[in-house]
C-alpha cells in the first residue's frame, strides 16, 4: 500500500499501563497526540505516516510528468487539481505525523537519505496518456482499498487526515476511469494504448498491498493497535473482485490466464504478483527510483533559498512591527 | 539558523453563520503566508468563507491527566439538562 511493509517497533513498558493503553483501544477510543502512549505505537505510527505521506508527495510525479502534455485544456486542468490534491494529501499526513514528536525537515531528511520509503507503485513510469488513465483507475482505487478502513485508525490525527483523504479520493479514481473509458471506446490504436496500460499497472498495483502478512508478527501488532485493519490479502483480494467487472466493462483483459471467478470463496482466484521484482523495486532497483529521487532531492535543493529568503522577510518584518510599536 | 517554517492552526468557517472550525495544520513563514497556504491546502472544494490562523505555539491546551478534575464535576450535575424536571402536561408548552 502506500505504506508497505511497515515493521512494528517493540515496546517494553509498564505491563499495567500498557493494558490500560490497549482497553481504550479496543473500546474504540481514539488516542490523541499529548496523551500517554507507548514508543513503539509511537514510532510505528511515525513510520507509517511518513511513509504515507511521502507516497502523495512521490506520486505526484508520474502524473505531473504528463500535466503540460494533457490531449485537452479540460484533461490538463483535472489532471492539475488531482496532483494539487496529493500534494494537500501529502501535507495532511505530514502534520498528522508531527504531532507525535518528529520535525517535518525531519520527515524530508529521511526520504532523501532512503531511511525512509515511498510506496513501490511510484517507481514505475508513465509511458503514455492512457497510462494516466491507469493510474488513477487502478493505483488511487487501491489506495482508496487501504484508506477507507484507515478512517477508524486508532490515532486520531491519522484518522482525521484519512477522513479528509477520502473525500477526496473518489474524484481521482473516477477520472482516470473516464480516461480508459474514453481510450477503449476509441479508434483500435487508442484502445490498444488502454489495454498496454492496463497490462503493465495490473501487477504493480496487486503489489502496493505488500506481500501475504497473515503470519506477520508486525501487523499482528499493527493490528491490535488498529493502525493497520485488515491483511494485506484482504485487501487485495477484494480491490481484485471490484476491479475485474470494471474492466470487463471497457472491454478490457486482465493480464492473468488464471484469472477465474470461485463459486465457494465469493471472489475470484488470480494470479500472485513477481515478489522478487517486488523487492527488487523497493531495494532501489526500479525503473524509476533514481529518478524520482532525484527529482526530489533537486526541489529540496532548489527551494533552499526560497524557504530560507521568505523566513529571513518574515523576521524583517517582525522585528520592524515591534519597533514602530 | 534552521529555516524550518512554524506550524500554525488553521480554523475554517465553512458557511455563513457557523462558527470557524479547527481542521488542522500547516508550515508558514508568517500569518499572511499562512493564510494563502490554508487556502490552497483546506479550501480547494468550496469549505470556506473565511480563515483564521494562529500560531501553534500560542495556543494553551488543558494537560490529558486534567480530564479528571476538569470535566467529571459537571457529571452529577444531573439538573442542567432541562429533561431533569417533569413538568404537567396541562401547564403547556415549556
Ligand atoms: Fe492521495
Ligand atoms: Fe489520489
Amino acid at each position: 500500500m502506500y505504506a508497505q511493509m511497515v515493521k512494528s517497533e517493540a515496546t517494553n513498558e509498564d505491563p499495567e499501563k500498557l493494558a490500560a493503553f490497549q482497553a481504550r483501544i479496543d473500546a474504540g477510543e481514539k488516542i490523541e497526540p499529548k496523551e500517554w502512549m507507548p514508543e513503539g505505537y509511537r514510532k510505528t505510527l511515525i513510520r507509517q505516516i511518513g511513509q504515507h505521506a511521502h507516497s502523495e508527495i512521490v506520486g505526484q510525479l508520474p502524473e505531473g510528468n504528463w500535466i503540460t502534455r494533457a490531449p485537452t485544456l479540460e484533461r490538463m486542468a483535472i489532471l492539475l487539481a488531482k496532483v494539487q490534491d496529493e500534494a494537500g494529501h501529502g501535507l495532511y499526513l505530514y502534520c498528522a505525523a508531527e504531532t507525535l514528536g518528529v520535525s517535518r525537515d525531519e520527515l524530508t531528511e529521511a526520504l532523501l537519505s532512503g531511511k525512509m520509503k515511498y510506496s513501490s507503485i511510484f517507481n514505475y513510469p508513465t509511458l503514455n496518456w492512457a497510462d494516466i488513465g491507469a493510474v488513477g483507475w487502478l493505483v488511487d482505487g487501491a489506495a482508496i482499498m487501504n484508506q477507507v478502513p484507515l478512517q477508524r485508525t486508532s490515532f486520531g490525527p491519522y484518522s482525521r487526515a484519512m477522513i479528509r483523504i477520502c473525500k477526496e479520493e473518489s474524484f481521482h479514481q473516477r477520472q482516470g476511469y473516464d480516461i480508459m473509458m474514453k481510450m477503449a471506446q476509441g479508434t483500435p490504436e487508442q484502445k490498444a494504448m488502454a489495454q498496454d496500460a492496463l497490462n503493465r499497472f495490473w501487477y504493480p498495483s496487486l503489489m502496493m498491498f505488500g506481500p501475504s502478512d497473515k503470519d506477520s508478527v508486525h501487523s499482528a501488532q499493527s493490528m491490535a493497535w488498529k493502525i493497520k485493519i485488515n491483511t494485506n490479502d484482504e485487501l487485495r483480494q477484494k480491490f481484485v473482485d471490484q476491479t475485474v467487472p470494471q474492466a470487463e466493462y471497457l472491454g478490457l483483459t486482465i493480464p492473468d490466464p488464471e484469472l477465474r471467478w470461485n463459486e465457494e470463496k465469493g471472489g475470484y482466484d488470480f494470479s500472485e504478483p513477481d515478489w522478487s521484482e517486488f523487492f527488487e523495486v523497493i531495494k532501489g532497483n526500479g525503473p524509476c527510483n533514481a529518478e524520482r529521487m532525484e527529482a526530489r532531492q533537486k526541489a529540496w535543493d532548489d527551494g533552499a533559498w526560497f524557504r530560507e529568503g521568505l523566513m529571513a522577510h518574515a523576521r524583517k518584518r517582525a522585528a520592524a512591527k515591534v519597533a514602530a510599536e | 539558523m534552521s529555516s524550518e517554517w512554524p506550524l500554525w492552526e488553521i480554523f475554517i468557517r465553512g458557511q455563513h453563520g457557523l462558527n470557524h472550525r479547527h481542521v488542522g495544520s500547516l508550515h508558514a513563514p508568517d500569518a499572511e503566508m499562512a493564510v494563502k497556504h490554508a487556502r490552497d491546502v483546506y479550501t480547494r472544494r468550496n469549505e470556506g468563507v473565511s480563515i483564521w490562523v494562529v500560531p501553534s505555539a500560542a495556543i494553551t491546551a488543558s494537560s490529558p491527566s486534567e480530564k479528571g478534575p476538569l470535566f467529571e464535576p459537571s457529571n452529577s450535575k444531573v439538573y442542567r439538562p432541562p429533561t431533569f424536571f417533569d413538568i404537567p402536561e396541562e401547564v403547556g408548552k415549556m
